[in-house]
């Protein structure tokens, strides 16, 4: 029990563990409760728009928690995480492809895009991809392996900056290209969609929506103690040190190739796993998640939230796509518009984010607070 | 983080810690040399930044390397360090180990520490954690995340605390120290690595002379325990702790001796203390 206490109290405070227990309470009992028991007729009842919609930010909070492992506390922007987002999703998506069985438009055993394209037998790309546990293999070792490969390269031959976040943004859109083409075999421009069933339950029930909806809850509230387990390690305190002297941690005799390869393969796998959560609550994938503006939003969600706190890249995920649900169906056109005013309003008005206003706040009253008669005397 | 406090305070440096050791077991200096530099030439775009810079130092000495601007003094520290390939010559730390053939961390790691010009803390970490960072132990990534912070290590970043005379300030982020104190916790950091060598960079630029007098005492505390090599402009400041001084110029040695013959050399005159 002696060193897991000590985990316990290094990881949150009091304070933060009863806040992560009310999150947890809420995401587990309150949703489940309210959307399964109570009636669709009484004003309690949470629709099912409100699951997929909450769901569905928390995989994009995964992301962002992701996002800030590797920017906030390592200094390295990437512009190119939603790519490993969609290598996730796609991997999952082929396991959910081959669940509908002969259940699709032709009626063959086969997904509907290889039929139209007069495929005989699935390409090597869908070898086992009817195995469920392949295909979650998949959802990790596919953007693990290619951001190992990627950043040892890049990090290897020191390319930083703005030079790296220009690869990245160049690799997810080289991706996208690539999805793109029927050729590729994950079903060009439409991707994947049209999904029936998961592990043989059918997969638009109010219980398999929750079951999901639970299960990203849960590898959410993981994650978020995985990140704080390593930003509060001797590991945390190296990376930070890259940040804002790689030099010094060089001459200290780090090297920092490996301990960025680390943070950097494993927020690719935070975003696979993500990625493979969201596919089969939005009942959707296609190449247009690796677009680069998709992965530029990754990094204004960070923004707005605060980077460097992990709990700020919640907030941040969550604010911009709460924001974005309302917007695009109140005005759609007006959307874009309001992200660059949010991401500009953040970078000259709120350099720490969200979080950090609401951490200023907080001194200010905490400092009225013990010292009200030091305030009143100054003039 | 009180116990940190107690500890600092338990702990004042009255035992010989492992730092103090003048050679470890890692670097071989049997015949009492620490730093072997032959004939190494390095240029930038045809400019000759050393040109067959020949230089020993000696196991526990403690050498001032002087030159005007332009001479190679932090280029020499650069091949020591890894950070620059030389075209040609040799480079050797010990009797065995060829510098030129590793990279920064692991000529760190073997035992040499450097100081930059520009003092270089981690300035979001706070004193302690800086010390704790630069403390020599296995640094690779799984070490690193799980490792937990030991009594006995506990003990030797508090007795680099007071050494560098910053126990008070253990808790304080790096970023808020004075200039001269983040040249004495970058100093710490060195000596956290336990390095048999030390390079330091101009250790007194921009210290007020209180600072100066402060840093002159701790060089010669670790004098004789630490090989140490100097780089400064300050000619007072190289006077008060020099026993031997190099003189550089464009690139190679002008002359080498102790203070008295370094002034008295009519070619240093010439290039450096007569202007």
């Amino acid at each position: 029990m002696g060193p897991f206490a000590g985990i316990f109290t290094r990881l949150y405070g009091t304070r933060g563990w009863l806040a992560l227990g009310v999150l947890a309470c809420v995401l587990l009992v309150v949703f489940p409760v309210f959307n399964l028991a109570v009636p669709a007729d009484s004003p309690f009842h949470i629709s099912a728009y409100w699951v997929t919609l909450i769901g569905k930010i928390m995989c994009y909070a995964m992301v962002a928690l992701a996002m800030d492992l590797i920017w906030g506390y390592t200094g390295i922007l990437s512009l190119g995480h939603g790519l490993f987002f969609a290598l996730g999703g796609y991997s999952f998506g082929m396991y959910l492809m081959r669940q509908i069985g002969a259940d699709g438009q032709y009626r063959v055993n086969m997904p509907d895009f290889m039929v139209f394209l007069d495929w005989k037998e699935f390409p090597w790309q869908w070898w086992m991809s009817d195995q469920f546990w392949w295909c979650a293999l998949l959802v990790v070792l596919v953007p693990g392996l290619l951001a190992f490969v990627f950043g040892y390269f890049a990090f290897r031959s020191r390319v930083k900056g703005v030079y790296f976040s220009i690869i990245t943004q160049a690799l997810t859109y080289a991706a996208m290209l690539l999805f793109f083409r029927n050729a590729t075999g994950f079903g060009g421009n439409n991707g994947f969609t049209d999904f029936k069933r998961i592990l043989d339950f059918p997969i638009t029930t109010p219980g398999t929506r929750m079951a999901l909806f639970a299960i990203t809850s849960v590898v959410l509230i993981a994650t978020l103690l995985l990140g704080r387990y390593i930003v509060t390690s001797k590991l945390g305190r190296v990376l930070t040190a890259i940040r804002d002297a790689e030099s010094r941690v060089m001459f200290s005799g780090y090297n920092p190739l490996w301990y960025k390869l680390f943070i950097w393969t494993l927020s690719a796998v935070i975003c696979g796993i993500a990625g493979a959560l969201y596919v089969p609550q939005v009942g959707i994938i296609n190449p247009s998640e690796m677009s680069p503006a998709n992965s530029i939003e990754i990094a204004i969600w960070v923004a707005v939230g605060g980077r460097g706190t992990l709990v700020g890249a919640l907030l941040g995920a969550g604010i911009v796509n709460g924001a974005k649900s309302w917007f695009t169906v109140a005005y759609p056109e007006y959307w874009l518009f309001f992200l660059g005013l949010m991401f500009i309003g953040v970078t000259l008005f709120m350099p720490k984010g969200v979080i950090g206003v609401i951490g200023s706040i907080r001194e200010k009253i905490h400092a009225r607070i013990v010292t009200p008669d030091l305030l009143e005397k100054t003039p | 983080m009180s116990a940190i406090a107690a500890d600092t305070i338990g702990n004042s440096g009255d035992q010989t810690s492992a730092y103090m050791r003048v050679a470890t077991p890692g670097v071989d200096v049997t015949h009492g040399v620490i730093l072997y530099l032959d004939d190494i030439t390095v240029s930038f775009d045809g400019f000759k930044a050393l040109n067959k810079l020949s230089l020993m130092i000696e196991t526990g000495e403690l050498r001032c390397i002087i030159g005007p601007n332009g001479a190679g003094k932090t280029t020499m520290m650069d091949v020591v360090t890894g950070k620059t390939r030389p075209d040609s010559g040799s480079a050797f730390f010990g009797q065995t180990i060829d510098l030129t053939q590793f990279t920064e961390a692991e000529i760190a790691h073997a035992g040499i520490g450097r100081k930059f010009q520009k003092p270089t803390v981690f300035e979001q970490h706070t004193v302690f954690e800086n010390l704790e960072l630069a403390m020599k132990t296995d640094k690779s990534v799984r070490h690193t995340l799980l490792a937990g912070l030991a009594a006995t290590q506990r003990d030797k970043i508090g007795a680099t605390l007071e050494l560098i005379k910053l126990a008070s300030l253990a808790e304080r982020l790096a970023g808020t120290l004075s200039h001269g104190q983040k040249q004495w916790l970058e100093i710490g950091m060195l000596l956290m690595q336990e390095p048999q060598l030390l390079l330091l960079d101009e250790p007194v630029a921009g210290m007020t002379d209180d600072e100066t007098v402060r840093t002159v005492e701790l060089l010669q505390a670790l004098n004789g325990k630490h090989s140490i090599v100097v780089v400064e402009h300050d000619m007072d400041f190289v006077m008060q702790i020099a026993n031997k001084v190099t003189v550089l110029h464009e690139g190679s040695v002008l002359a080498e001796g102790n203070m008295d013959a370094i002034q008295n050399d009519q070619r240093v005159i010439e290039v450096y203390l007569g202007r």
